[in-house]
Order: C-alpha cells, then structure tokens, then sequence
C-alpha cells in the first residue's frame, strides 16, 4: 500500500466522523455563538476539501475502500468512495457550507439566546454527517443508518421554533419518513433473508442466484422506500406540502440533498444489485414522465414562490429517474450529471426565496411586484438559476436536459421517445413556472399589485379553525374582518388590520418573546447593517415600503451558490467526462465489486 | 430455512393493525401505528436470521447451533431509531395540542387557497395572505388559546368517541 492511499484511507471516515466531532462541539458551545459558526464552516470546508480529494483519487485511481475497524469485508463496516459517490459529496457539501454560510447571515441560530434555535448548528451537521454517511456506506444496513440520521436531523431542523404551520408540516413529513425508513427495513429483512448478506458487493454477487421472482419482491421494496424519499411521483406528495413552510436555508438544504439522496440509492440498486430489470425499469420510466409531468403542472398552479419551487424540485427528480431507468452509460451519465446540477440549482433558488421574503416581505407571487427595480442584483440572481433550471442553453440545466435527451434516443424504444417529448414539454412548462415568477414578482411595478382595500389576513385563520363551508365564499371571508365569524378569534382582526409599519415592530417583538417564529428575526434585525427593516413586511405592502438593502451574508452566500452553478456550466465538459467515468463504473459493476473485495486480502487485517 | 408460522402470523397481524392505525386522522393513532408497524418490521428482520438457536457467545455452543447475532445487532440499531422518532413526535403531538386543541392533523392553509383560487376561476385571489405571513399572526397567538375553548373540548371528545 502506497503512503497516498494510506492518507485516502484515512480520510476517507472522516467526512462523516468530523460533521458528527463538531455537532457535539457547537452542542457543547452552544453559549458562544461566535465559535459554533466558525467550528461549523471550518468543519464543513475541510469535508469539502476532503470530498474533493476523494473525488480526484477516485477518478484515477479508482473505488477507494475503506473497512471500519480493519474488520474483513462482509463482517464490517464498509466506506466505499467510487467516482459517484465522491462527485455526490463533493457537490451535497459544497451546496451544505453555502447554506450555512447563508443561514448564518439569516441568524436563524441566535435570534434569542434563550430559544433552543442553538441548536441549529449540532443538528445542521448531523445532518451533513447523515448525508455523508448514506453516500459512502457501502452496506445496506449502513445506508439506513445514513438515512435515519440525516432525516432525524431533518426532524429538528423542519420544526425548528415549533410554530403552527411547521409543526404541522413536520408531522406529515416525519410520518411518511418514518413509513419510508420502515419499507426500507423490510426490504433489508428480505434482502437479509434471501442473500444473508448486507454489503452492497456481496448482495449484487449473490442476488444473481436469487429466484427472479424473489429479487423482484425485494426489488419493488427497496424502489419504494427510495422512491419515497426521492419524491418519485405517485410517492412526492409530502414534499411541496412539507417544504415549503421551513426556514429558508433548511428548505435549501433540504430540496438540495435530501430528495438527491434517495435518487442516489435509486441509482446505486439499480446498477449494482439489480442491473437487468426489464419490469422496473418500464415502472420506473413510467414514473419518471409522470413525474415529471405532474410536478410541473403543479409548479404551475401554485402562486407562493417556495411551492413552485418545491414542485419543480419534484417535477426533476423525475429527470434523473428517467436516466436512471434507461440504464446505460448514457442514460446513467447523464443522471448523475443532472443530480449534480439539480442540487446546485435548486438550493440556489431556495436561497434567492429567502432573501425575496426579507426583501419583498412575502413569498406569494400575488403580493410581490417591482423587486427588480427595488433590488436589481435579486434580479439577477433569480433570473440566473431560474433560466439555468429551466434549461436555456448554455447553462448547466441545458447540458444536462441534452445528455438525458441523447440518452432516450440511443434507446430508442417507444417508451423512451414518450419520455424524450415529456421532458421536453417539462422544461418548457417549468420554464413557464419560473418566468412566470420572474414577470409578476420582479418585472411588474410595484404599483400594479392589486392591493386589497381593507386587507383580511384572517380569512385564512377562521377558515383553519373548521369553518370549511366557508371556503368558497368571499362575501364569508369578508364577514369575518367586518363582523367576525361565531367563534373566530376577533381580537386578532383587529390587531392585524391596523397593523402600520410603526406597530408591526412591536408584534414582532411580542411574538420574538414567545419564541415562536424563525423568520421574522432576519427582517426585524436585518442583518448586515443593522437597520430595522420591518416596515410593510408583515402584509407585504408594496412601493415604497419595500427595502432596497440585501443582507451583505445572505447575498454574499447566494451569489457564491449561482457562480457555483455557472461554474458548472464552465466545467460541464470535465463534469460530464466524470459523470461519464462514473456511468461506465456503476453499469459494469466490476470496478466497484472488485475493489471492496480486493480489501478482504488487505494486510492490515492479517495481524 | 424453515418459516416460523406463529412469528409469521405475527407480523401478518401486526402489519394489519398499523396499517390501520396509521390511516386514522388523530395523530396519537398515528404514533400507536408506527410503533406497531415498527415492531412488526423489527420481528421480520429477526426472523430473516433463520432459526432460533444457542446464544451466540463463542465456546458456549458450536456455531452451526447459534443464532445469527447479526440480525439482533440491527433490531437493536431499529429499536433505538424507534425510540428517539416516538419522542420526537410525542413532542410534535404535544405541540399540536397546546396550538390547536386538538389531536387532528390539521389541513394545510396553502393548499386550500389554490382550490379556492381555481373554484373562482384563476382570479388572483387577494383574500390570501401569504403563507409565511398569515402563519405569522396567527402562530402562538395568545387570544387562540383563550378564544378556542368553546368549540375544541366538542372536537376533541367526538374525535375521540368516533371510532368506539
């Protein structure tokens, strides 16, 4: 063994290892805020470093193997960094420290020193280690652990603050993950069962033997807990109804690596356990057009900016699946290229949300209007990777839309030439989807937002206390403001609606006390420059209470996310070369098996 | 590898009862529904392990008597998982109760609003606050709490009483 790969060797755990040594760190410094955000950055940077050197060494080297413990191969742990492993981690923490950065501009942490928002950073890293762990295991029962660490992290950081809407929003989603972790397990037993091992290696060496029958029970089991955690259609419900309602930065990091994992597990069975499915890869094309389709259309109904993104977000999964379902080095190239870009994009989008609600004081496209004159640089950095997301030539989204459109036509069945013109049709629609954003919220002036005469914001409160029938009346909803509805709440109509710009900083101080909400902070201490800048923001008013000033951190952290796309589009060349490497690998099978058993001879065991 | 029927039998009950529980609306069935289907999965993987067998602690039985120890190491892993899910949504069910009054999950504000935009024919529908700042005003409203015990004790016993 050469003293290189005995550094790589060494490494090689500590993606997972450091995230988890700093959580307990910040964890313990939860008191002095200044370390815990330097400790998180510093611990991410060096996982991102070490990603990338994985990255390089996989490339040419090779699947590097790591055995926990020196224990021979099936009885351990095994860390497996192959070319897409290493490419998944080096981009999921480029996009995580961006995040952080950002989410430290937010001050999503320390808004209030006696709120457990402390508790940002330890679980922001968990979840980092969670992440890291699920791509380098290379063991089944290790990818679940991965799994259920990235997603209890995923808990805490949904919930944070515990409002109304998040709390609900975080039941849906902790219960369709734990149904999701729950299929998985099964799938596990059955793999257990029928194969008696748990290593990836050794499971695809064996399942050759397995009854087709049997392999294709437990092969179904495993695409479903997967596809669930993916957001592969019929299975995404959960996610525009659970992301949207979550702080900014942990909607970003969320629609960047959560969803990616899962998609990252699809393609690691489909190539290396069960290569030769006809039956699912049929299924799986199937749902990746269905998708596709549904999730644009959706994009298209919806009117607040963070649930059309967080429909696109499903609607390209459905891109990745499809490349996945080809399963040929195109097809699979072109996958892994587009989770590349995807998780860039769409965690840059997210983070352009966040700071259009500082800015615009609302996310719904109804009340937005005039942010590019109030802000031209918000402007740019929505149209950059709007356009990139909906793939206009030459940015990233347009290369990878290419490959995968390559990919279906050296297929050349029916099904792939359907999906060819699905995907297609998808990036027009979600083309439409973005601009449609870009044209009321940025273009149009401010003053033709259609402002209400008395503005009701508890129509929709008397409506969540039960009052369905209600629903579509507006003359009801109007009732409300004037009279107030049996039962409803009526002090609230009245503090709401004469709300001014000089009270509104006084509810938000009231609710800061109870500890309620994680936003507000970001628009009452505005970060950067220190200004309150809450005036307008609660009803979104538009004109000239809308601020013109970008929180220096937040943007600074953005603006590195979109160069980070751009980036991609400049080295797209390169990328895609890897991506290529990486599909040749994952359908060969060989490099990946080879190298975890080529560790059971490795002389350090023989002590 | 013989099949345990009664274990088999077991899990088939188990699964049934979750997959019940877990299609309830009150969010404590909910939790008694992971749990149950928590543990039927726990079962399956142990019976994955093959037969029942000596402990398997080395020089105490020959190995080919032994239990397969691996499948207990991941139960063990699962249980655990359970366990810190279980209180986590507690906390979650919990907090829904001091906000709500109820054990229900509640309905989602945004997605009523598309509705009702559509019913009303894509008009941009200016009733709607946004949803981050209508969730403001009204999360952790202290008047909720005072306002809502009227209507929520009736809720709460019939979402109680329903089933029986």
């Amino acid at each position: 063994m050469n003293p290189g790969s005995t550094l790589l060797a060494t490494l090689m755990p500590l993606p997972v290892l450091l995230p988890l040594l700093g959580a307990g760190a910040t964890l313990v410094l939860s008191r002095r805020p200044t370390l815990q955000r330097v400790l998180s950055v510093a611990v991410l940077a060096a996982v991102v470093v070490i990603a990338a050197l994985l990255l390089v060494a996989a490339v040419q080297n090779g699947p590097i193997v790591v055995t926990v413990g020196s224990w021979p191969v099936p009885l351990g742990i095994t860390l497996v960094a192959d070319p897409l492993s290493a490419l998944m981690l080096l981009t999921s923490m480029s996009v995580t420290l961006a995040v952080l950065v950002y989410a430290i501009g937010q001050g999503v942490y320390d808004r209030d020193e006696a709120t457990p928002i402390t508790i940002f950073h330890p679980t922001y890293l968990v979840l980092a280690a969670g992440v890291a762990n699920a791509f380098l295991s290379g063991d089944l029962f290790n990818l679940y652990v991965g799994f259920e660490v990235l997603l209890m992290a995923s808990y805490v950081l949904l919930t944070l603050g515990g409002t109304r809407s998040r709390v609900r929003a975080g039941v849906t989603y902790v219960v369709v993950n734990v149904v999701s972790s729950l299929v998985f397990l099964v799938g596990i037993a059955l793999v257990y069962a029928a194969v008696g091992t748990l290593n990836l290696a050794q499971i695809s060496t064996r399942m050759e033997a397995v009854p087709p029958g049997t392999a294709l029970a437990i092969h179904l089991v495993l695409l479903t807990a997967f596809g669930i955690k993916a957001a592969v259609f019929p299975l995404s419900a959960w996610l525009p109804d659970s992301y949207p309602t979550a702080a900014a930065p942990v909607t970003a990091v969320f629609a960047g690596l959560l969803t990616k994992v899962g998609v990252y597990s699809i393609i690691r069975t489909e190539t290396l356990i069960f290569p030769d499915s006809a039956v699912t890869q049929t299924l799986l094309l199937v749902a990746a057009g269905l998708t596709m389709l549904v999730g644009a259309l959706g994009a298209i109904a919806q009117a607040d900016i963070k649930r059309i993104l967080s429909f696109t977000l499903v609607s390209h999964i459905g891109y990745m699946i499809f490349g996945v379902a080809l399963a040929t080095p195109l097809g699979v190239a072109g996958a892994v290229f587009y989770v590349v870009h995807h998780i860039t994009v769409q965690a840059t989008l997210f983070c352009v949300v966040g700071l259009v609600e500082g800015v615009g004081g609302s996310t719904s496209v109804t009340r937005l209007g005039g942010l590019m004159r109030a802000s031209p640089i918000l402007a740019v950095l929505w149209f950059v990777p709007a356009i990139n997301l909906g793939g206009i030539p030459p940015l990233s989204g347009f290369v990878g839309k290419l490959g995968l459109v390559q990919a279906g036509v050296a297929d050349g069945s029916a099904l792939a030439w359907v999906l060819v013109a699905v995907s297609v049709l998808t990036s027009l629609l979600t083309l439409y989807a973005v601009t449609k954003v870009w044209v009321l919220a940025f273009w149009r002036p401010a003053e033709q937002i259609p402002v209400p005469d008395e503005p009701d914001p508890t129509a929709d409160q008397d409506e969540d206390g039960g009052d369905d029938e209600q629903e579509d009346g507006v003359p009801a909803a109007r009732a409300s403001s004037d009279g107030g509805l049996p039962g409803a709440p009526a002090p609230r109509t009245g503090t709401l609606t004469s709300v001014r710009p000089g009270t509104a900083r006084t509810i938000a101080g009231a609710e800061g006390n109870t500890g309620a909400e994680v936003d507000w902070p970001v628009a009452r201490t505005a970060p950067a420059d220190g200004v309150p800048l809450l005036s307008g923001r609660l009803l979104g008013a538009p004109g000239d209470r809308v601020s013109r000033r970008l929180p220096k951190v937040m943007a600074g952290a953005t603006c590195a996310l979109v160069a980070l796309g751009l980036a991609l589009t400049v080295v797209a060349g390169p990328l895609y070369d890897v991506a290529d490497q990486a599909a040749v690998d994952l359908v060969a099978r060989t490099p990946y098996i080879d190298a975890v058993f080529a560790q059971t001879v490795d002389d350090r065991v023989a002590r | 590898m013989t099949s345990p029927i009664a274990l088999l039998a077991l899990i088939g009950v188990l699964y049934t009862a979750g997959v019940y529980l877990i299609l309830e609306r009150s969010l404590t069935r909910v939790l008694l529904g992971i749990l149950v289907l928590g543990n039927a999965t726990n079962v399956l993987v142990i019976v994955a392990g093959g037969r029942a067998g000596a402990p398997p602690l080395v020089g105490t039985a020959p190995e080919s008597a032994m239990s397969d120890a691996l499948v207990q190491a991941l139960v063990l892993t699962a249980i655990v998982i359970t366990l810190g899910i279980t209180a986590f949504l507690l906390a979650l069910i919990h907090r829904t109760w001091t906000l709500e009054r109820e054990d229900d999950l509640t309905e989602d504000v945004e997605d009523r609003s598309v509705r009702r935009r559509l019913e009303r024919g894509e008009q941009a529908d200016e009733e709607e606050l946004d949803t981050t700042g209508c969730e403001n005003t009204a999360d952790t409203d202290p008047d909720d709490t005072e306002a809502a015990p009227d209507p929520a004790p009736a809720t709460v016993g019939t979402g109680r009483e329903e089933p029986t």
